[in-house]
């Protein structure tokens, strides 16, 4: 079992538990190097997950995004979430795509619906939505039916095709 | 049989008929109708089972499923079409050759069915030209079955040979993109109190 306290007190970190779900709360400019202990001195080999909350308008919240990393070490099982906070404008992160690869399309994803940028990102593109939409639509002030986006094509009739 | 040679009223020996090059035309092509299969979703699951021997579609003349577009005449867009979807879903009808079909099976490809997100076309009629919808989620083959049948029908009442019905049909079969119903949607999204996040979407 990882022992936390070292950890919190180097990167001024906080903890949480809910069961066995581990979390350790860190300030974003810190949250690359701790990835960086984490994966290279505590055995941390695989990045499981990157994703994001919005909090906008949650009750008791103080930051708009949370982006949470869940890392797993294959040779004790032990996972743990390392979870950090941005903010607008321009929420940014420094990109784990150079501690796991696998980050590449996770980032991608997380910059797609929520318009969070990771610096250093190798190919920073939209996955999921086509190219030429403009919104991030996990964003919690997008309306859930869009802004017209998928009306917005040619229409083709039957006499013209 | 009074005569087993000629026809006593036109003249013409018996194995001869005659008929207008439309009606000749209707009946070939309503007889083999090739699908291209534009399937998404859960409705190109029944779409496949309409194919297989248990419902057979080849006795009405189209199993012929072809994956290629060059190679159909009735384009069956079974499930719902999302917005990455939706180009391509043209560039194929664009691709297959006249005459051709338009069959939009199940309630995702008819109108969006339950998926009303950003991200899921709200009717395939819209942005293509549709012939025949068919209801349910998904729909039984035996309804694929009935709708076939019904495309045959409609082929053979109205078709041309050289497609002649479609030069009317000038405007989208679906609702006209932006039109009322999406001003409807966005009024539905009126503001909650106490919750400034949820704007209606702007309009033009």
């Amino acid at each position: 079992m990882l022992n936390l306290q070292p950890l919190l007190d180097q990167f001024q970190a906080t903890t949480s538990q809910f069961r066995d779900n581990v979390r350790v709360i860190v300030s974003a400019d810190k949250a690359h190097s701790l990835l960086t202990t984490l994966k290279e001195q505590h055995g941390f080999d695989m990045l499981v997950d990157i994703t994001a909350v919005d909090y906008l308008e949650y009750e008791g919240a103080t930051d708009r995004f949370g982006v949470v990393y869940c890392v797993l070490s294959t040779e004790t099982g032990e996972r743990l979430v390392v979870k950090t906070h941005v903010n607008e404008p321009n929420p940014t992160l420094p990109t784990a795509t150079n501690l796991w690869r696998g980050a590449d399309w996770m980032e991608r994803e997380v910059f797609d619906m929520f318009g969070i940028t990771f610096a250093g990102h190798p190919d920073l593109r939209r996955i999921l939505m086509p190219e030429e939409f403009t919104s991030y639509p996990l964003r919690k002030d997008y309306p859930l039916k869009g802004r017209g986006e998928r009306h917005n094509f040619p229409v083709i009739t039957r006499s013209e095709s | 049989m009074v005569d087993s040679t000629t026809n006593s009223r036109s003249g013409l020996p018996d194995n001869v008929f005659l008929t207008t090059i439309d009606a000749a035309a209707n009946w070939a092509r309503s007889n083999s109708l090739w699908p291209m299969p534009f399937a998404t979703a859960c409705c190109g699951i029944e779409l496949m089972a309409t194919a297989s021997s248990r419902f057979d579609l080849a006795r009405f003349g189209a199993e012929v499923m072809r994956f290629s577009p060059r190679q159909c005449d009735l384009m069956i867009v079974a499930g719902r079409v999302a917005m990455k979807m939706l180009p391509v879903l043209q560039r194929i009808w664009l691709q297959m050759p006249e005459p051709k079909w338009c069959i939009s099976m199940g309630a995702c490809a008819c109108t969006g069915g339950v998926f009303d997100t950003y991200a899921v076309v709200q009717g395939v009629d819209r942005f293509i030209p549709v012939d025949l919808y068919i209801p349910g989620c998904p729909p039984r083959p035996e309804q694929l079955i009935a709708a076939l049948i019904e495309m045959q029908s409609k082929i053979m009442n109205t078709g041309t040979f050289d497609g002649r019905e479609f030069a009317h049909r000038t405007q989208a079969t679906g609702p006209v993109p932006l039109d009322l119903d999406e001003i409807r949607r966005a009024k539905e999204a009126a503001l909650v109190e106490g919750l400034e996040i949820f704007q209606p979407p702007k309009l033009g």
